[in-house]
């Protein structure tokens, strides 16, 4: 279930190492335009990457049998309540 | 006494445990060298309070002392001089400013400390003291001195090793958190992280953060994170509260199954109190659970930024690139060779037509002295030519076999000559030839 897409990171440091190629002011025209082109590339992946909203808050349970199982979990509730649990306030001598 | 006196002088004592037996008397050693009493040695004071210094800071390293404080003394250089004792016995203490600055509640004459320190000798008045380096109340007892002997023995260890700290995932697709389900922790961290970065996935394992559950509850989510597969980060924490509220996280299983995760732990636990233990192993510590969420994800806002800025800077150095390489074009193109290109050629060109010129002009000369040369050849020619001879009146006489008479011996009467002269030639026979001498040489 874990595809393997480009990791942001990646394709960040790929872009910032282009970037740095090009910087660098060695590369011939057609390189130039091959990095330009890889930059778009991993540019798009970044965007893409960061794009991917699935919203999902679940609830990570283990039932009795000790599998592991999900289910929703309802945040805009406990998000809305502006009361905050019971917790000490005390400071402690040290 | 010389020192080679001593040895002698004691050599007749009955020796202990024949340890010594074979060991012949030595001269005296300097208190550096070597440890133990020699009881053939005689020391000086300094000497054996060096000793002394040595054992007890050898044995006496990082104690703990619970004892009533009495004698306190501050003066103006800032430390603190007092005396630790219980019903039997006393310990001289001190605590330097710097040290001082650390405590922070009032000491007291009478007031039940906990003392931790080093046993030190100060030789000038041949007196030993602790010098304290952390001082707690011991009304918080045993609790806390569990605490901070649990926190030594796991520095020890090596479970606070910064080696041992992994950094954050820069971003996280998939985050872990334990802690419970009600509390504040949770709302803090996800109004924090539905801020920053929307729509990441979040995986909450409800766990006690409190009370007898809480321990191996929050063992289990750190356990059942790492199972689950795909969490890039987990916090594990709670919101603020009393030592006691705080507990679970200054247990030692839960300190263990901090260290073990394989996925990176944010330790978020509380704000108004010092490090826990969980704090301490955690790869990060996040102050409070909201600065949990806030360094769990990165700003999504900021980095679409930061991309568009990459993406300038990438468009930019392409059209640098470009104008460069159109900059080269352009100097190329000005190159003369490229902008007339026939030049080369013409001025070849040119030169050979200058050569043939030359040439010509040359060739026109020779001719000329050759043909001066010819002419007046031909001048001296003509003049040696028989036909200007003949012209003149003189003929040529050819023998009948064709050659040239050329004496009157050539001929003789009879023969059929052919003489040549001006303008034509006639035939005739010899009648008689007659020799310049007069003699009669023959007849025609």
């Amino acid at each position: 279930m874990e595809e393997k897409q480009p990791k942001f990171e990646e394709a960040l440091s790929e872009l910032e190492n282009i970037i740095a190629e090009l910087e660098g002011g060695e590369l011939s025209l057609d390189d130039s335009l091959e990095r330009y082109e890889r930059g778009i590339k991993a540019l798009n992946a970044c965007r893409r990457i960061l794009g991917e909203a699935e919203k999902k808050i679940q609830l990570l349970l283990r039932t009795p049998d000790g599998e592991l199982k999900t289910q929703p979990f309802e945040a805009e509730e406990i998000m809305r309540e502006p009361e905050r649990e019971k917790e000490g306030d005390e400071d402690v001598p040290f | 006494m010389t020192d080679q006196d001593a040895p002698d002088l004691f050599s007749w004592r009955p020796r202990r445990g024949g340890r010594d037996e074979d060991r012949r008397p030595e001269p005296r050693r300097s208190p550096a060298a070597g440890r133990g009493a020699d009881e053939r040695e005689i020391l000086t004071v300094s000497e054996i309070t060096a000793r002394i210094r040595k054992d007890l800071e050898t044995n006496f390293q990082g104690v703990w002392v619970a004892g009533e404080i009495s004698n306190l003394s501050r003066p103006n250089s800032g430390h603190t001089y007092f005396t630790l004792k219980d019903d039997k016995a006393q310990l001289a203490a001190v605590l330097w400013k710097s040290a001082a600055r650390g405590v922070r509640f009032e000491l007291r004459e009478g007031l039940a400390v906990l003392a931790h320190g080093d046993v030190t000798v100060y030789p000038p008045r041949g007196a030993y003291q602790i010098v304290v380096s952390r001082i707690l109340p011991q009304g918080m007892g045993a609790l806390q001195l569990a605490l901070l002997q649990l926190k030594d023995r796991l520095e020890k260890e090596g479970l606070f090793d910064p080696g041992h700290k992994r950094p954050l995932p820069p971003l996280p697709r998939r985050i872990g958190i334990v802690t419970s389900p009600s509390g504040a922790a949770i709302r803090d961290i996800l109004k924090q992280v539905s801020r920053r970065f929307p729509g990441v996935e979040i995986l909450l394992y409800p766990a006690s953060v409190q009370g007898v559950r809480a321990v191996p509850e929050i063992v289990a989510g750190i356990h059942a994170l790492n199972e689950y597969g795909g969490v890039d980060v987990m916090i594990v924490g709670r919101g603020g509260g009393s030592l006691e509220d705080l507990w679970a996280f200054n247990d030692e299983a839960v300190a263990r199954a901090v260290y073990a995760s394989t996925v990176p732990v944010i330790s978020a636990v509380g704000h108004e109190i010092d490090v826990t233990i969980s704090d301490l192993v955690a790869d990060v510590r996040a102050l409070t659970p909201t600065a949990a969420g806030e360094m769990v994800v990165p700003d999504r806002a900021e980095l679409l930024r930061h991309l568009a800025r990459l993406q300038d800077r990438l468009r930019g150095l392409l059209v640098h690139h470009v104008s460069v390489a159109r900059e080269r074009l352009r100097a190329v193109e000005q190159a003369s060779v490229l902008r007339r290109p026939l030049q080369a050629i013409r001025m070849q060109q040119q030169h050979l037509d200058e050569h043939r010129a030359d040439l010509r002009r040359m060739a026109a000369s020779w001719l000329a002295a050759l043909r001066e040369r010819t002419k007046s050849s031909a001048a001296r020619l003509e003049s040696l030519s028989p036909l200007k001879v003949l012209a003149r009146g003189y003929s040529i006489t050819f023998r009948p076999d064709g050659a040239i008479a050329r004496g009157v011996g050539d001929l003789a009467p009879g023969d059929v000559v052919r003489t040549l002269l001006s303008r034509g030639s006639f035939t005739a026979t010899v009648k008689e030839t007659t020799h310049e001498n007069g003699r009669k040489a023959a007849e025609v």
